[in-house]
């Protein structure tokens, strides 16, 4: 079934009752040639990309809970091209021009919204390093523009531009970023996936791996043993409780990133900002609710829930940036479980273990990089070998002394 | 979250940082034959338990000792404080 204008319109008229389901609800087969670990938005969009790039339909998509429940849904939204290093880089750019074109692609309204990101700057060195960043965005195909203080108060007259700590002296200016309507992404890439045959299995959790002679043959689950050439784990968050049924450890520290929205307001902020120095950004939605963003909890965690202390905090960089936020209720918070790899930066990568892939160690930059994570990971399975722009987000990186460490703060989870 | 310090009594979790995993106490022999194998263990991989976790907490806004906190990464739940020199010690460490 095609989504159009038209059938909206025969649908209002008719009392919207040839609507169907968007996926099928299959019991699983006996065996697959892929079995993708994680019904998120990664894992969706990598058996979509499987289906439509490669031609691979026999796959399953199993999944403990719903598909979209984990941090696809619990993310901020945000769509970005902003990265420095060549590992990283031409991977987000890569992702920012697939989410451009996603939704003629797979037919459904994720709200894609290029409203432009600025990240604010408070001194000489940051402008510094703002104007590297931006020329290392530029020369990889991205924009990017350097904004003074007079350009950031033509956008945003409203910011607390005199703060003695942090005074704004300009800001890095990327217009094609954005927000995308998180769930949706989730549904599309699954309707994409299912409408070529994928089996999506929800409510089935992985309990183990068959590995035999150093091959992976498949994965047991609470729906029974399925077989697979290749098993793909894709659950960042989980990761290493996962890849520990395969004995694998990881260079993965789990840790909680909580998210708030205010209550609705009448249009405000028409971009995102962020206020790195202040561990704060914000965007609104297209509900109306201010959506802000801070720092980590800094605790290991799989509670899907933080602590006040980092509430509190977000909530003062927001009044150091915006003052006029004091009169803004709080209407929700929520927590999600970050894979935070040793050098914040994400691996797609074969494993030792023959037909087993793995997925993961997204920090808090999962949601961004969706599309070009199940792309690169869809090329990975059906080629065996990695994508050009993933080539650098391999396991063994630490041994060979390749970090992709992009901020420059060292190797541990506690300092990005 | 309530870190019950041996020393101080209880103390909230702010005045702290995290380092993470106890384990890494236990800092490899350099002099092994496979010390690049096992410094790249110590130093990059981890457990990453659900469930009880020892980890090491710095009470840097406070006395400035190294605590071993046995907690819960499930419910956040703090089940033991120890001092980080007592478990190094009862490991055989001379400090």
């Amino acid at each position: 079934m095609r989504y159009s204008g038209l059938k909206v319109i025969k649908e209002a008229l008719t009392g919207h009752k040839g609507w169907r389901p968007t996926w099928r609800d299959p019991e699983p087969k006996k065996s697959y040639d892929v079995v993708i670990i994680g019904g998120g938005g990664h894992g969706l969009a990598t058996a979509y990309y499987l289906a439509k790039n490669h031609g691979i339909t026999n796959v399953a998509v199993i999944e403990k809970g719903w598909i979209g429940g984990g941090n696809v849904g619990r993310n901020t939204t945000i769509i970005r091209s902003n990265y420095l290093l060549d590992g990283n880089e031409p991977f987000y750019e890569l992702s920012l021009q697939l989410w451009e074109g996603l939704e003629q692609d797979f037919n459904y309204n994720a709200m894609v919204s290029q409203r432009g990101i600025l990240n604010l700057v408070h001194t000489d060195a940051q402008r510094d390093a703002a104007r590297r960043r931006g020329n290392a965005m530029i020369l990889n195909g991205s924009d990017a523009e350097l904004l003074d203080t007079d350009g950031v108060r033509a956008m945003y007259p409203f910011l607390n531009f005199n703060d003695a700590r942090f005074p704004i002296k300009g800001g890095l200016l990327h217009r094609r970023g954005g927000t995308v309507r998180h769930d949706a992404v989730a549904w599309g890439y699954a309707r994409g996936a299912d409408l070529r045959g994928v089996d999506i299995i929800q409510n089935c959790e992985v309990t183990g791996f068959k590995i035999e002679n150093g091959k992976c043959l498949g994965v047991e689950t609470t729906k029974g043993f399925i077989g697979a050439n290749k098993v793909a784990s894709c659950v960042a968050g989980s990761s290493s409780r996962v890849m520990e049924k395969a004995g694998m450890r990881l260079p993965i520290e789990s840790h909680v990133l909580q998210a708030f929205v205010s209550e609705g307001l009448k249009p405000v902020l028409d971009g995102v900002i962020t206020f790195g120095a202040g561990h704060f950004y914000c965007s609104q939605s297209d509900k109306g609710g201010l959506v802000f963003g801070g720092d980590l909890d800094m605790y290991n965690s799989y509670a899907q829930r933080g602590n006040l202390p980092v509430v509190e905090d977000v909530m003062e960089g927001g009044m150091a940036l915006i003052p006029a936020l004091g009169r803004v209720r709080m209407l929700r918070s929520w927590g999600g479980i970050m894979d935070m790899s040793m050098d914040g930066s994400p691996f797609i990568d074969r494993t030792h273990i023959d037909g087993l892939y793995f997925n993961g160690g997204w920090c808090y930059g999962g949601f961004k990089a969706t599309p070009a994570s199940g792309w690169c990971y869809a090329h990975l399975l059906a080629t065996d070998t990695p994508h050009k722009v993933a080539s650098a987000y391999r396991l063994d990186r630490f041994r060979r002394g390749c970090m992709i460490d992009e901020k420059g703060q060292g190797a541990q989870p506690n300092l990005h | 979250m309530i870190i019950n310090h041996p020393i101080l009594g209880p103390r909230d979790s702010q005045e702290f940082t995290y380092l993470g995993d106890a384990a890494l106490i236990d800092r490899p022999d350099w002099q092994a034959e496979n010390a690049a194998d096992q410094f790249h263990d110590y130093l990059y991989l981890r457990d990453n338990p659900a469930g009880e976790h020892r980890e090491l907490w710095f009470h840097e806004q406070g006395d400035r000792s190294w605590l071993v906190v046995t907690r819960n990464t499930v419910t956040h739940e703090i089940l033991n404080v120890e001092l980080a020199r007592d478990v190094a010690r009862a490991r055989g460490r001379s400090k």
